[in-house]
């Protein structure tokens, strides 16, 4: 899908970054090239995948939300990894390819806080110093996850510029990096940013959909008629995805936030109502004025509060084999709370957008819905509180 | 400006190493910034860089962070950036520098266009990396706006090639790793750094080295003379515009052109 040679998605990705940096990620695209082709790689992952983060996650039926959605509906439970979201298996990956490259210091952006924590985790399990920008804002939303990071001796350092979240702390990422080059790999947390990041993350992250697609098959006997995940930078989406994207019967769905409305301009509906541009290293869709000045993004979800996309996930929409759609702050809070209710299962805010899609679309009985349960949503318990008035 | 100024403005310069101002457009304000840009000519800057501000400039260090972002809280957009460049009407030459996205939301051959229409001389994009796009490369350089190559201490000798291929202008050395912004000295390997630029060019090309990123005092400045050919101050003086308005922008331009010219 990728194209190796230019770093690119038809029009999209590419390494549109400052000319200090094009080194490290011509060694960065070198070194995975090499490690990608290694079988020792892959055995070292997968034994860590396996015995660290406890992987396979499995497939959940869930009846009493098919009962509500009127089609059989499971999910994949991403949220049992360790550190409670898909993060971890990308920041795996990454890091052992900072070893190779001989780069002791690690540095993160995060949003919610997931990506962050499973930067940290990671950090901490080989031994290497790591700093998390994390946008002022976001801090205050997701206290527990900061601290976290630090119990795991992470650094976290605030960022005050911008807008205060995602945007601006992948911003101060990028400049941490231009100066500390040499001796620093950035863990970008998504399928964004400047080649050879976008495939790399989506390779490690495809691990969700190869396992999801042997389970279905093994499992229930058949292939799922529609595969949903939320997207922000888009992550999980692709790393599901990547599973299903050559079987033509599967139709695939990517659910962005439409925070409190696409007509409110307060959402982050960056495929839906974006146009192309370059915006953090490559080229995608991208919320923008007319002048081409990136606009803030929306969500009640810290982890889609982003105004960008993965160059790949604007590929897949032009040529219309993912479907992408978005649901409202709102229904995103109905899902969390249907979720919770009807399964015991408290979604991640972000994966409660991918569940709200499947609970308000009118689904045929037939249909077999697997939607990619991409975290946990205990980093939220306080924050929906707060939104819904509940002491704590 | 006619066809290939920058190139002139060198020749005519002979020895005689270069000064290069920057001034944010709009900050603090339009009518403030218009007047900056003519008075770093006067106080004796021989080209000028004007940036266009960007919502997120990641090369950028927290002066012109905060200088751009007030630019465009006053309403600066690249149209009126050219209005501006249009009215100083300055007898230097005249690089817009300013990232990729505001240019392609202008459209960029009606920006290569109208820059140029403008008086504008060259354009550099911070995050356009030599190669990465050759559409927008051949879009702008074929307008007579010279796209402005960035090298860096990190561009290694086959990139130092392809950066310098077609390159016109001057190259613009990045003097150390990191964003913009005034620093307590000059990397102790600049004259290494600019010598291997040179080395680097196509013969033919005779294509002058100027220096940027940190550099802010006439001391630091004269440093940079002794190597390089021309020296590039933004971070210093949008500083001194900050908090010691016009005037004090101009003082330290003057003592940057005494550096720069002794």
């Amino acid at each position: 899908m990728t194209n190796i040679a230019t770093g690119r998605f038809g029009p999209y990705g590419g390494r549109y970054v400052p000319e200090t940096l094009m080194h490290a990620l011509d060694e960065l695209a070198h070194v995975y090239d090499a490690a990608r082709k290694d079988p020792r790689f892959w055995a070292e992952l997968e034994g860590l995948l396996k015995n660290y983060v406890g992987r396979p996650t499995p497939i959940t039926a869930v009846p009493r939300l098919s009962a509500q959605v009127g089609a059989q509906v499971l999910l994949k439970r991403e949220d049992l990894n360790h550190t409670g979201a898909h993060k971890i298996n990308n920041t795996l990956g990454q890091v052992l390819l900072a070893q190779r490259m001989n780069k002791r210091r690690i540095i993160a952006e995060t949003g919610a806080g997931q990506h962050g924590v499973a930067t940290a985790t990671v950090c901490a399990r080989f031994g290497l110093d790591c700093v998390v920008f994390m946008g002022e804002e976001d801090m205050r939303r997701q206290r527990l996850n900061v601290y976290r990071m630090e119990l795991m001796g992470a650094k976290v350092v605030p960022v005050t510029s911008g807008t205060r979240t995602l945007k601006d702390a992948t911003n101060e990422a990028l400049r941490d990096w231009v100066t500390n080059v040499t001796t620093t790999h950035y863990i970008i947390g998504s399928v964004v940013g400047p080649d050879p990041f976008p495939r790399l993350v989506r390779d490690f992250q495809s691990v969700i959909g190869r396992e999801a697609r042997a389970q279905m098959l093994e499992q229930v006997g058949r292939l799922p008629s529609i595969v949903v995940a939320c997207v922000g930078g888009g992550s999980n989406a692709m790393g599901i995805f990547a599973g299903f994207l050559d079987d033509k019967s599967v139709q695939l769905v990517g659910v962005e936030a439409a925070g409190e409305g696409i007509a409110s301009g307060k959402h982050a509906a960056t495929l839906g109502a974006g146009r192309p541009g370059v915006f953090h290293g490559s080229m995608s869709y991208l919320l923008q004025d007319a002048d081409g000045q990136v606009q803030p993004a929306h969500s009640v979800s810290a982890g889609l509060d982003y105004p960008g996309v993965g160059p790949e996930h604007a590929y897949l929409k032009d040529r219309a084999r993912v479907l992408y759609e978005a649901v409202t702050d709102q229904e995103a809070l109905d899902a969390f709370a249907a979720l919770s209710r009807l399964e015991g299962i408290l979604p991640a805010l972000e994966s409660a957008h991918a569940i709200a899609w499947v609970m308000k679309t009118r689904r045929a009985s037939h249909e077999l819905i697997l939607i990619n349960l991409s975290g946990r949503g205990d980093k939220d318990v306080a924050m929906v509180a707060e939104l819904t008035g509940a002491k704590i | 400006m006619s066809e290939n100024a920058i190139a002139t403005r060198w020749r005519a310069l002979g020895k005689s190493r270069a000064l290069i101002p920057y001034v944010t457009a709009g900050f603090p304000t339009a009518a403030v910034s218009l007047d900056a840009m003519r008075r770093v000519v006067a106080a004796g800057g021989d080209f000028v860089e004007v940036g266009v501000p960007f919502s997120d400039p990641l090369a950028d260090g927290p002066t012109v962070q905060r200088t751009t972002q007030a630019a465009l809280e006053q309403g600066m957009t690249v149209a009126r950036v050219l209005d501006l460049i249009r009215q100083a009407a300055l007898r230097v030459p005249v690089i817009i520098m300013t990232y990729l996205n505001p240019v392609l939301a202008y459209g960029v051959e009606r920006f290569a266009t109208d820059a140029h229409a403008a008086g504008a001389a060259g354009v550099l994009l911070t995050d356009l990396p030599a190669g990465t796009d050759p559409a927008v490369e051949q879009a702008v350089s074929g307008r007579g706006l010279d796209l402005i190559r960035l090298v860096a201490p990190t561009t290694d000798d086959r990139r130092l090639k392809t950066a310098l291929n077609n390159a016109t202008g001057f190259v613009y050395l990045i003097s150390r790793l990191g964003v913009t912004g005034a620093r307590a000295d000059v990397p102790p390997d600049l004259d290494a750094q600019v010598q291997r630029v040179r080395a680097a060019s196509p013969s033919s090309a005779h294509l002058p080295v100027a220096v940027g990123f940190g550099i802010g005092t006439p001391a630091q400045a004269a440093a940079a003379a002794r190597s390089a050919d021309g020296v590039v101050v933004g971070s210093a003086l949008m500083d001194a515009l900050a908090k010691g308005g016009i005037t004090a922008m101009e003082r330290l331009t003057r003592e940057l052109a005494t550096a720069v010219h002794a």
